[in-house]
Formats: C-alpha cells, sequence, structure tokens
C-alpha cells in the first residue's frame, strides 16, 4: 500500500506515521531546549578547568559542521529518488549520508579525546559537564540515525521494507534533518559565541 | 516527455527539484562561511544580531526546504513548531530567573 493510500485510510487524510514523526520531532524541541538552556548558563562556569576558548577549535568543528550540513542534501536527494522509485540511487544516496554522519562523530569522539587531554573531563566544571551532555546527547542522535540509515540499506537491498518504501525514507529524513537544525544551534550558540 | 512529465510531476508533488536542493545545500554552506567569518572578522556591535540572523534563516531553509514543511500539510507545521514555541517560551522564561539575561 503507497503512503498516499495508506494516509486515505486516516480519519485526518494525512498519514498517522508522519503525524507521529512531527509530533515527537516538536517534543525533541524541549530536550534539547533543556539541554541548550543549561549549557547557556553554566558556560561561564569553568572553575579551574579551561575555558571554552582554550579549548575549541574552531576550524575543525566549522568542518565537521559543513560535514553535517552536506549530509542533509545527500539525505534529501535519497528521499527525492525513493519518491521516484530510483532504488539505486535511492540506496547510493541513504549510504553517503551514514557515511557523512560516521565522519561527523568520528569528528565528534576526536574533539572529545582532544579535549580531555587538554584537562577538560566530564566532572572538571559545569561548563565542561552541561558541554559534554549537550553535544553527547546530539553524537547518540547522529549515532541512532545512522544506524538507522545502514539498517534501512541492508533491508532495501534485501527489498523487506514493510509498508511504503518512499514514506519510511522520508521518516528516516525527517529526523536526520531534525539532527542537523539542532545541531546549526549548537554550533552559533556553544561554538561561535563566546562565553 | 512523458518521462519529463513524471519527473516534473513529482518534483512538485514532494518539494523541489535535485537541483533546487543543490542550490539551497549551496546557500546554507555560503552561510555557513559567514558564520565562520565572525570569529576571525571583527563585527563590532553587529556580532550578535548577525549570528542569530544567520542562524534562524539556516534552521527555516533546511525546515522549509529538505523537510518539505513549506509544501507539506499545515498540521505538520502547527505540530513542529508548537513544540518549538513551546520550548523557546519555557526556556526563555527559566533562563529570566536565572538573571540570564541582565548584563
Amino acid at each position: 500500500m503507497s503512503a498516499d493510500a495508506a494516509a486515505h485510510h486516516t480519519s485526518t487524510g494525512l498519514s498517522n506515521v508522519k503525524l507521529g514523526m512531527w509530533l515527537f520531532l516538536g517534543s525533541e524541541c524541549l530536550l534539547f531546549g533543556g539541554l541548550i538552556s543549561t549549557y547557556m548558563l553554566y558556560r561561564g562556569r569553568v572553575g579551574e578547568g579551561p575555558t571554552p576558548s582554550q579549548v575549541f577549535d574552531i576550524p575543525f568543528t566549522s568542518v565537521s559542521s559543513f560535514v553535517l550540513l552536506m549530509s542533509s542534501l545527500t539525505m534529501v536527494l535519497a528521499v527525492s529518488a525513493a519518491h521516484k522509485n530510483d532504488d539505486r540511487n535511492m540506496r547510493l544516496w541513504l549510504a553517503v549520508t551514514g557515511l557523512l554522519g560516521a565522519t561527523f562523530v568520528g569528528g565528534q569522539v576526536y574533539e572529545f579525546t582532544a579535549f580531555y587531554n587538554e584537562g577538560m573531563g566530564f566532572t572538571t566544571s559545569l561548563f565542561s559537564s552541561s558541554f559534554f551532555v549537550l553535544t553527547g546527547f546530539h553524537g547518540v542522535h547522529v549515532t541512532v540515525g545512522i544506524i538507522m540509515l545502514m539498517s534501512l540499506v541492508g533491508i532495501l537491498k534485501r527489498s523487506k521494507v514493510p509498508g511504503s518504501k518512499s514514506e519510511t525514507v522520508e521518516m528516516i529524513g525527517l529526523y536526520w534533518h531534525f539532527v542537523d537544525i539542532v545541531w546549526i544551534i549548537i554550533f552559533t550558540l556553544v561554538y561561535l559565541i563566546p562565553a | 516527455m512523458t518521462m519529463a512529465h513524471d519527473t516534473t510531476t513529482h518534483d512538485t508533488e514532494h518539494g523541489m527539484s535535485n537541483a533546487g536542493y543543490v542550490r539551497i545545500a549551496v546557500i546554507l554552506a555560503a552561510i555557513t562561511a559567514l558564520e565562520v567569518s565572525t570569529y576571525y572578522v571583527d563585527f563590532g556591535p553587529f556580532f550578535m544580531p548577525a549570528l542569530m540572523i544567520m542562524m534562524v534563516v539556516k534552521f527555516l531553509m533546511v525546515v522549509s526546504y529538505f523537510m518539505h514543511l513549506k509544501f507539506d500539510n499545515r498540521l505538520f507545521s502547527w505540530l513542529f513548531y508548537a513544540g518549538l514555541i513551546l520550548a523557546i517560551t519555557v526556556y526563555v522564561i527559566a533562563l529570566s530567573t536565572f538573571k540570564f539575561f541582565v548584563s
């Protein structure tokens, strides 16, 4: 059954899966809003640990941000291919999106390790705790997205997608873009605005 | 002709053409480069407003075009922006109680 056909059987005429996903993303705004607010409140509380300007590597994080931004482009191209029933390009763009996401997470692991070596551990200060919780939560979201993308590529290859294929790709796409918009905010508020 | 028509129909139904998405991505990359430039160039009093405006523009472009909210049913926009506005309201009030906005 296609997504449109499934949608016509609901009371709203819209896909319940899509409604649920947007509701979930709306609630995620509250989760990340809380984490960002906590960081903003504590970013000046460095104690005896390093300050943000001492540890942040802006050129490195800028490249990571660019990689994640471009993964949104490859994701939307995968969704576009899915709507056109172009299975080959859909799988290709999904795999590229996963790889770009993995590059971003790899960069984050490198960054965390560098911070730790420079004396900024999780419990060093209120700034470091709130920073690691915020960016760590985001990193977990990206990792979950990568797992979903790679699982989808495998399932698509075996043609075992339950329900509408294009809708499944679109839902994972919405989640992925959300992760990207959260990083757009984190990059500006956490990295570019000095404490 | 038929294929071209089919492609156009799909693009119209689901948002934009692939070339359109690439154009949006180029604009987003350019704005990101501008954002990063604020770290190296002194923008004076325009530093904070410029960064906030660029952040909001990038956010809205991804939500509107890549997430298709601009082309989709309005109920989806309501669900998402209700959560977003609720989050902003709650946390601005919370930060205000801690005198975050007092210089």
